[in-house]
């Protein structure tokens, strides 16, 4: 069973990855991020039963805090960009490429 | 046999809800699937002896992650959909390309890996009795700098999106006394018609009639009348119509 939940993280993490590639919405591509964060989870708490050592639960859980401060981090900024180019487009913030 | 059961079911779900997540036009339909995605891994979670990660998930991920999401997605507009526009060339071909070859590059290796069959948790949590008694002796004696660390993070985390999402006032706030003189100057001194006075009905999007049974264009509400016109819906009374015409060419003025 170990290697089933390691090919579906595998899968989820790709997908995820795939998705921050090609869209084009700082939203969406911010969700796939989350997306790929939660299969890394699935990761460790498949290994934490595979080795019986709850260390791997705990990594889980304080990838989901970060996560959860990542989150509100990363939106407050994609509104204030937003807010100053009337855009949430990820291509349209490029002023610092120049 | 029940947790391959489980598996698969949920395996199916959550690779379809990601890739549903992915490729939905709409942004609100993403979030969904993200939380299709994250309630199944929630269940996948119960399923390997973690009921503790189970009920976090759900509460941190579908419950405050996803709200948070979809409260910036109302904030930003929902009708922000993806330009199709490619800054980079083919770089949506060479992206799955990529995606499609990692996929089966680490897939083939974890397939490939012999694994012993899983120890499981028995043995780790007996000791505490039972999941989180465990996971709470852990991290408040070997991991408790790591956990303090984290509540520090998460104040950091919020006061700054409070930093962030703060807006300074450009201008003063209009005083009453500025906003009566304001209108006493304008066209209108008295309120404007409300939607719907003396006609048949009290619907906003229906104008008020004028004592002389004309429309007043006035009493439309702004925003209504601008979505009509752009989703082509406009009511077929010619005299409504007009009216809400007349509303979005004021409002573009």
């Amino acid at each position: 069973m170990t290697t089933h939940y390691l090919v579906l993280s595998v899968l989820l993490f790709t997908i995820g990855a795939v998705g921050v590639l090609i869209r084009r919405n700082a939203i969406v591509a911010f969700m796939c991020v989350e997306l790929m964060l939660n299969a890394c989870n699935l990761a460790f708490v498949t290994f934490a039963r595979q080795h019986g050592n709850l260390d791997g639960q705990i990594i889980a859980f304080f990838v989901m805090v970060v996560a959860a401060a990542e989150v509100v981090v990363g939106l407050a900024i994609i509104v204030t960009i937003f807010r100053t180019r009337r855009s949430a487009s990820i291509d349209d913030a490029n002023l610092l490429k120049y | 046999m029940g947790e391959t059961i489980t598996f698969w079911v949920l395996a199916v779900v959550s690779v379809s809800a990601a890739l549903g997540l992915v490729f939905s036009r709409k942004a609100v339909y993403s979030a969904l699937m993200l939380g299709a995605v994250m309630l199944s891994l929630a269940v996948l979670y119960a399923v390997q002896d973690a009921p503790f990660l189970a009920a976090v998930q759900i509460i941190v991920y579908t419950g405050a992650v996803m709200m948070l999401f979809l409260f910036v997605l109302m904030l930003v507009g929902v009708d922000s959909s993806d330009s199709l526009v490619e800054t980079i060339r083919g770089q949506r071909l060479w992206a799955m390309i990529a995606g499609l070859g990692f996929a089966v590059l680490v897939a083939l290796a974890v397939g490939n890996l012999v694994v012993a069959p899983p120890t499981g948790l028995a043995g780790a949590t007996q000791g505490a009795g039972g999941n989180v008694p465990a996971i709470a002796e852990l991290i408040f004696t070997r991991h408790v700098f790591a956990f303090e660390v984290a509540s520090a993070l998460l104040i950091t985390a919020a006061l700054a999106a409070m930093v962030l999402a703060h807006r300074e006032r450009s201008r003063p706030k209009p005083t009453q006394k500025v906003l009566a003189r304001a209108r006493f100057l304008s066209d209108h001194p008295s309120p404007l018609p409300g939607p719907g006075t003396y006609a048949r009905n009290n619907a906003v999007d229906m104008p008020a009639l004028l004592p002389d049974g004309s429309i007043s264009e006035l009493s439309v509400n702004r925003v209504i009348a601008r979505h009509e016109a752009e989703e082509g819906g406009l009511p077929e009374d010619p005299k409504l119509a007009e009216a809400i015409r007349q509303a979005v060419e004021e409002e573009s003025k």
